[in-house]
């Protein structure tokens, strides 16, 4: 009995010993990035390349998941603002959502899933096809010419597709409210004009994109880098990116959110 | 072997972890010769490579290039010493996202200030080395194992390099392709004046190409010479690998522990088998116990 408890101590241990050890790996990496990353604008073309592969190409799903969920936004708000009589606030209701959380924190969700997950898979393949190591061998260090690049692409692709998704929830939540359902569309706009502050609302939601993009992209290449040159080990990263992701922009979010309200 | 060593190892140890991998090593490789290390799988060879390229560090020992002790550059000086190197991997390792054209001009856009011009003319000459000039707008997923591992080839070369090694370059490939990398090694190295290291199994094509060979087997050096002294010779691994007999110093089976125990066998029996009466041995519980 008592070797059966030592032996669960010890793998709790062991976890917790190995999740330090990774964390500490992984912010090592970020500060090789961050040292590594005069090539990222110097060559500024490198950084615009994977800005169109992670940024660009995750437009679509972006636009149609904010459409979405700016006209399910627009219905649930319509339905309880009509209970207490202020169905006018719905504009102001919708965009503050949008801008303050649901913009920010979808889109990086999205980012990792659609982006990230391509990033790890990508980079632990160039491992496994030995094209890091071939860099290596050619002098070029791989952390400068291919990391740093794809890090800086995702930290300026969050904001960006977050603003691009909060925009069309808006237009999704108008769409709902004011076409379909009747809202009066001056006291739609009106409101949100004057509720949503562009200082507390719009550049906190800016600060958190910019925060989501630059740990889910130093996550997902960290992944890619550190994964295990097969098969097996490159599938594993990619889902590490994937749950990782999503579990540090909902922990983040919190913090966040507390330290700035 | 008269001619000045450009690569030295002396004395090399190298583990991977408490697994020794090279036991006290001592190899030469002399400038303008193309030089083979063979050897069996798990032998050491690319090993070897990755010490001479500072990839990893020896236990003991050192690596000496040009009279420079690898493992004890830093990484300036390291990344300034793998400029003068070339290494083509075992499958090419071509960057899959660029064309055959601009994995040529890869290193020349990253290490000279070349006009894109030049650089034209460079890689133009280079796959032009390798009998596929006209690859040049090919993607690498568009091309056959031969052709990439002759793409790979041109991209070491970019910078005419003063050493190139390659990882198995004949692994994998059909008879033609074999013969022509085996003889591109060749020609590369005499047109550039370069040193070649060559880790392969291919036992015949580097017997045609290479100017000496070394024999490894657990870490350490068993044979080395010409390959007409190679050919000559009688020692039991040089001939057990040369003719690739089954039989010899070189065991089939990775140690491992007894058989029978592994198969977990209980217990004998005779039955007829051909209307002969033969002992067979039979693992797991014995089911006559349990009639």
């Amino acid at each position: 009995m008592t070797t059966a408890i030592t032996k669960y101590l010890v793998g709790i241990g062991r976890t917790v010993m190995n999740a330090l050890w990774r964390i500490g790996i992984g912010t090592r990496f970020l500060s090789l990035i961050l040292l590594n990353s005069g090539i990222s604008f110097s060559r500024f073309h490198l950084t615009i390349r994977e800005l169109f592969f992670s940024g660009v190409m995750s437009l679509i799903i972006i636009l149609v998941a904010g459409m979405f969920v700016g006209m399910v936004l627009g219905l649930q708000g319509y339905e309880t603002l009509k209970r207490y009589g202020s169905e006018s606030a719905l504009g102001s209701l919708v965009a503050l959502s949008l801008v303050r959380e649901l913009g920010p924190v979808l889109a990086a969700l999205l980012f990792a899933s659609r982006a990230g997950s391509a990033m790890t898979a990508e980079i632990g393949l160039m491992k496994v096809t030995e094209q890091i190591s071939a860099m290596e061998m050619m002098a070029i260090n791989p952390i400068a010419r291919v990391v740093a690049p794809r890090f800086w692409a995702g930290v300026f692709a969050v904001p960006l597709l977050a603003a691009m998704f909060s925009v069309m929830g808006v237009f999704g939540g108008y769409l709902v409210g004011v076409v379909l359902i009747g809202v009066d569309e001056g006291s739609f706009w009106s409101q949100m004009q004057s509720n949503v502050d562009f200082q507390h609302d719009v550049l906190n939601g800016v600060f958190k994109s910019c925060v989501f993009g630059a740990v889910v992209t130093v996550i997902a290449l960290f992944e890619g880098y550190d994964a295990p040159p097969t098969a097996e080990g490159v599938s594993g990263a990619t889902t590490r990116t994937v749950v990782e992701s999503s579990l540090a922009i909902l922990i983040l979010d919190f913090i966040l959110t507390a330290l700035m309200l | 072997m008269p001619s000045e060593a450009l690569v030295e190892i002396r004395d090399v140890n190298f583990a991977y972890g408490h697994r020794p991998i090279l036991k006290g090593m001592n190899l030469t490789f002399p400038k303008n010769k193309v030089i083979a290390i063979m050897g069996g799988s798990g032998c050491g060879k690319t090993t070897l490579l990755r010490l001479i390229g500072g990839s990893i560090k020896p236990t003991s020992g050192y690596v000496k290039i040009g009279g420079q002790v690898i493992h004890e550059l830093d990484h300036a000086g390291l990344y300034a010493m793998r400029r003068k190197m070339g290494m083509l991997f075992q499958f090419g390792a071509l960057f899959t996202d660029m064309s055959v054209y601009d994995n040529v001009a890869f290193q020349m856009r990253e290490h000279t200030n070349l006009p894109e011009e030049i650089i034209h003319d460079l890689v133009m000459m280079k796959l032009h080395a390798v009998g596929l000039r006209g690859t040049h707008n090919l993607m690498p997923a568009e091309l056959s194992g031969g052709m990439a591992r002759r793409v790979a080839l041109a991209r070491t070369v970019a910078l005419d390099p003063m050493l190139i090694m390659y990882d198995e370059p004949f692994a994998g490939l059909d008879p033609i392709s074999l013969t022509v990398v085996g003889n591109l090694i060749k020609r590369l190295n005499d047109a550039l004046g370069a040193t070649s290291i060559v880790v392969t199994h291919d036992v015949q094509e580097s017997l045609k190409i290479v100017d000496y060979l070394y024999f490894v087997a657990e870490g350490v050096i068993i044979a080395e010479g010409t390959p007409d002294e190679i050919r000559a010779s009688d020692k039991p691994f040089v001939q057990q690998f040369v003719n690739g007999e089954m039989d010899g110093p070189v065991p089939f089976h990775y140690p491992g522990g007894d058989y029978q125990q592994d198969l977990k066998l209980k217990h004998t029996e005779l039955v007829k088998f051909n209307k002969r009466k033969v002992t067979v041995r039979h693992f797991g519980p014995d089911r006559r116990q349990k009639k």
